[in-house]
């Protein structure tokens, strides 16, 4: 009974703790943008106007929901939720200290992988039923998108898991008690992070939706909640992609003195700064210059990573 | 005195001199006027034949003689079309009148020795209703399609108030949205090629990336542009139309809506071109502070542009370095003029006001800061790989192509050639300062950047000289045609009192006669032609902005591109559509 009871807090603890983070960087993204642009971002509602995300979401919860009389009205509701189901699942097999994980799979990063993939459907489904020229452009550009990073994303953990020889997420934490993998797998590590950005399509690789080009793309027609889904949608995603970097590369919870939670907490965080950085830094590749980047040189790499690690493994043995 | 122009004679020798005739201008152009029978062979002779050829179609446009009074000396017309050729070999132009009947206001379309008179020749059907016989499709461009009369006509209301209530019932509403629908059959474009369906899409009048409302139609097979056209008049105005009817004077405050981020550059095109027709000149002190507003306004408008342009191809954050920068601009502007975007500050004749003091610790601050700030903006934009990637190679033009399609300023400069109006017909003391001209090879969107940012560093010395050298003395000529006149005298005799009384409450009266003033403004050539009937009043104003060439160019640029490298080459143009539309 107990067991069950502290499943269900963990279960709970993380999607609460989850959803707290993902509303809380829409401040945090902000403030920062703002901090690196000269400007001074969401100030004033409350303290250091961090209650501007209350503001946000009683705004975006009492908005009209929506649908525009062109779309295909089915699809065009499935598509937000796909993906929060998505990357909340995905998250499931995170293990954020020791033994604090909703799934403990053995085949973790494959589950990860799967599902990830699965969440472009959203992008691409919401860009095809909302019926706009725009909307499918950046439904086109995520499908184009998918194809050029899925694969080297796959490829690129393998020396990860050929080095911890488990596919479950804590048994690669626990691998790494002496040595972070980042070190042997940099490689590795870089690739991911490349493909990483590119499936929470952010700046530098938001194609699908490209203010400048595309208005917004796959949501340009989307308002209330279901904007709002997308948008704590993506938020999830850096969340998970930052975590995953962790676990894989930087020892998930593991650091002296400060107890794993926190020190776990820490590394994500840097990593999420990392990326709202990146989006302040970078102007927007072509998607077809992303395809020939993705095929010619990260798979390649990817290859290349996977052949040397298992050689030196070999070898050790 | 036309006399003296080898080329008036030359065609005199070659066509007869019962076909080309004389007139004298104020701005000492050769002007001729040729019938409608001769025009084009004199156009694709000036353009192919006669030595040192004129290879741009600088300006094209029309007059409505009917009720012009001083025409002495020039033969009978009731539509004038005036063609303005630009020989670069010569650095000399050259204007072509053809006389045009009220009936029958038509004559031959020159789209196949200029490709560039396509737009003007539509602009000149919409406005005054001349038809180019064998244009490839003559229609409106900046009136909507559904217009009736040709504004630019004498006859033409130009006020609200004289056209009766306006009234948009719900079968008007409709009939007006259906004439904005696109149709690809009435600009010869295919709806599918052997394999599959063009997608035809909108980009503006509504879109971040048109930088205000342009509407750009495209051919799409899959992202790949197969076709463009952009429809541009959302921003008319009619500050041609509105010119005939503002003073000399009061009409200074409406060229500073042109192009709205040159500010004072348009002010400057202006009263050189009343000045050149009053036969004013300014003192030194006018010139020097003159040039130092222009360039001020050239940086801060190059902002604008290096900013936006980082943006299209994606980058978040220089936009906002170089507003800041821009701000730090307009603040001494402002501390100037009084006015930030449209300062109104040149006066004909002069100024509106000396500098205020203490200028010269504001501008320090500003060239200190801008200086240090612009080598940082390099590295942030200009070496990111991502944005050489996104700009090296694309929507490139060779000299060729830009000369032929009129094309002036930065972009043309891009090209390879030297061409500065600062340098080749220094006005305003130019010739004083020393600075150097940028240009670049390849005519792309990264080569038009590296210029304009060369621009901004030589203008950064051009005001560091103009601190350094202020010459002293009134801010006004003496000329009794400069408005508002000084009014020291006034209270001493009656004449003095008399010419400040009539030129302040009706405005000057500028002798009779024609000219056209260029200069090099952010954006490329802008330029005042101006007719004066003698009166208070413009007879006929024409602004010759560089940015509508620049527009018609769109096609010719991005085809074969896609839709991401659309919006990086509209970045790269640095346009203004108020200055397009005007």
């Amino acid at each position: 009974m107990s067991e069950t009871l502290q499943h269900i807090v963990i279960v709970f603890g993380i999607l609460f703790g989850l959803l707290t983070l993902a509303a809380g960087l829409i401040w945090i993204e902000r403030r920062l943008l703002a901090l690196w642009q000269n400007r001074y971002g969401p100030n004033r509602v409350g303290p250091f106007g961090i209650f501007i995300v209350l503001a946000d979401m009683i705004k975006i919860f009492f908005k009209e929901d929506w649908i525009p009389p062109f779309a295909d009205k089915k699809v065009f509701v499935i598509a937000p939720t796909i993906i929060m189901l998505t990357v909340l699942l995905s998250w499931a097999i995170v293990p954020v200290a020791p033994g604090v994980v909703v799934l403990d799979l053995h085949i973790g990063i494959l589950f990860f992988l799967a599902i990830s993939s699965i969440g472009i459907y959203s992008t691409v489904l919401a860009g095809w039923a909302s019926n706009n020229k725009y909307s499918l452009l950046g439904g086109m550009r995520m499908s184009a998108q998918m194809f050029s990073y899925e694969v080297f994303m796959g490829l690129s953990l393998m020396g990860v898991v050929i080095m911890a020889g488990s596919f479950n997420l804590s048994d690669i934490v626990n691998a790494q008690e002496n040595m972070w993998f980042v070190l042997p797998q940099f490689l590795g590590f870089v690739i991911f992070f490349i493909a990483g950005l590119a499936e929470s399509h952010r700046l530098p690789f938001d194609m699908p939706e490209a203010e400048s080009e595309l208005i917004a793309g796959f949501h340009s027609e989307y308002s209330g909640m279901k904007f709002g889904m997308f948008f704590v949608g993506e938020y999830v995603g850096v969340t998970l992609i930052s975590a995953m970097i962790v676990t894989l590369f930087f020892g998930g919870w593991h650091g002296p003195v400060l107890p794993p939670f926190v020190w776990f907490f820490l590394k994500m965080m840097f990593f999420i700064c990392l990326f709202i950085l990146l989006r302040a830094a970078l102007p927007r590749p072509r998607y077809d210059q992303l395809l020939s980047y993705g095929w010619k040189i990260l798979l390649p790499l990817a290859l290349l990573n996977i052949l040397v690690t298992g050689a030196i493994v070999l070898a050790i043995e | 005195m036309n006399n003296s122009f080898p080329v008036v004679q030359n065609l005199k020798e070659k066509f007869g001199e019962t076909k080309i005739l004389d007139q004298n201008t104020r701005d000492e152009f050769p002007t001729i006027w040729t019938p409608v029978s001769h025009v084009k062979e004199v156009l694709r002779y000036l353009k192919y034949t006669v030595d040192r050829p004129y290879r741009m179609l600088y300006d094209l446009t029309a007059i409505d003689e009917r009720v012009r009074y001083h025409r002495h000396g020039q033969p009978p017309s009731e539509f004038t079309v005036v063609y303005h050729l630009l020989s670069f070999d010569r650095n000399e132009d050259i204007r072509v009148k053809v006389p045009l009947r009220e009936d029958n206001p038509s004559l031959p379309s020159i789209v196949d020795v200029f490709p560039a008179a396509n737009w003007y020749e539509r602009e000149v059907w919409d406005m005054f209703g001349v038809r180019f016989e064998g244009h490839p499709n003559l229609r409106r461009i900046l009136m909507p399609t559904t217009w009736k009369g040709h504004p630019l006509r004498k006859d033409h209301p130009a006020r609200a108030t004289e056209m009766g209530p306006f009234e948009l019932p719900d079968d008007k509403q409709e009939h007006e949205q259906k004439a904005l629908q696109f149709k690809p059959e009435e600009w010869g474009l295919k709806k599918q090629s052997e394999d599959s369906d063009f997608m035809f899409l909108n980009i503006g009048p509504q879109h971040p990336g048109t930088h205000g409302v342009l509407r750009v139609i495209l051919q799409l097979d899959g992202e790949e542009i197969i076709d463009a056209i952009p429809d541009i008049g959302f921003h008319h105005r009619g500050a041609e139309k509105m010119a005939e009817r503002q003073t000399w004077h009061t009409f200074i405050p409406y060229t500073d809506r042109i192009d709205y981020l040159g500010g004072v550059m348009n002010n400057f095109a202006y009263v050189l071109a009343v000045e050149k027709l009053a036969g004013i000149e300014v003192p030194d002190r006018v010139k020097v502070i003159r040039v130092m507003l222009s360039e001020l306004f050239r940086i801060a408008s190059h902002l604008v542009w290096y900013g936006t342009f980082a943006q299209d191809v994606g980058q978040m954050s220089p936009v906002f370095y170089m507003f800041t920068d821009r701000e730090r601009i307009l603040a001494v502007i402002e501390a100037v003029c009084g006015d930030r975007m449209h300062p109104n500050w040149f006066r004909i004749g002069g100024l509106a006001q000396d500098l205020p003091q203490g200028w010269e610790k504001l501008v320090q601050d500003v060239l200190d800061t801008i200086n240090k700030n612009m080598s940082e903006y390099h590295k942030i934009a200009m070496k990111n790989r991502i944005l050489k990637a996104r700009t090296v190679d694309i929507g490139a033009i060779t000299l060729d192509e830009a000369i032929e399609w009129g094309v002036t300023g930065p972009m043309l400069r891009a090209c390879g050639l030297e061409w500065d109006f600062r340098k080749k017909r220094p006005y305003s003391g130019y010739d004083q300062f020393e600075f150097d001209i940028p240009t670049a090879t390849k005519g792309d969107c990264y080569d038009r950047a590296v210029v304009r940012i060369e621009e901004i560093r030589q203008s950064l010395r051009i005001i560091e000289q103009c601190m350094k050298n202020m010459p002293g003395g009134r801010y006004k000529s003496d000329h009794p045609l400069t408005t508002p006149p000084r009014k020291e005298g006034t209270m001493k005799d009656i004449e003095t009192l008399i010419t400040h009384f009539l030129n302040v409450s009706w405005g000057p009266v500028i002798p009779e006669g024609e000219a056209f003033f260029g200069i090099e403004a952010t954006k490329g050539n802008n330029g005042y032609y101006l007719v004066s009937d003698k009166n208070t009043l413009s007879y006929r104003t024409r602004i010759r902005a560089p940015s509508f060439p620049h527009m018609q160019i769109i096609p010719l640029m991005s085809k074969g591109t896609t839709v991401a490298d659309l919006l990086a080459i509209l970045g790269s143009i640095d346009f203004v559509l108020a200055d397009v539309d005007r």
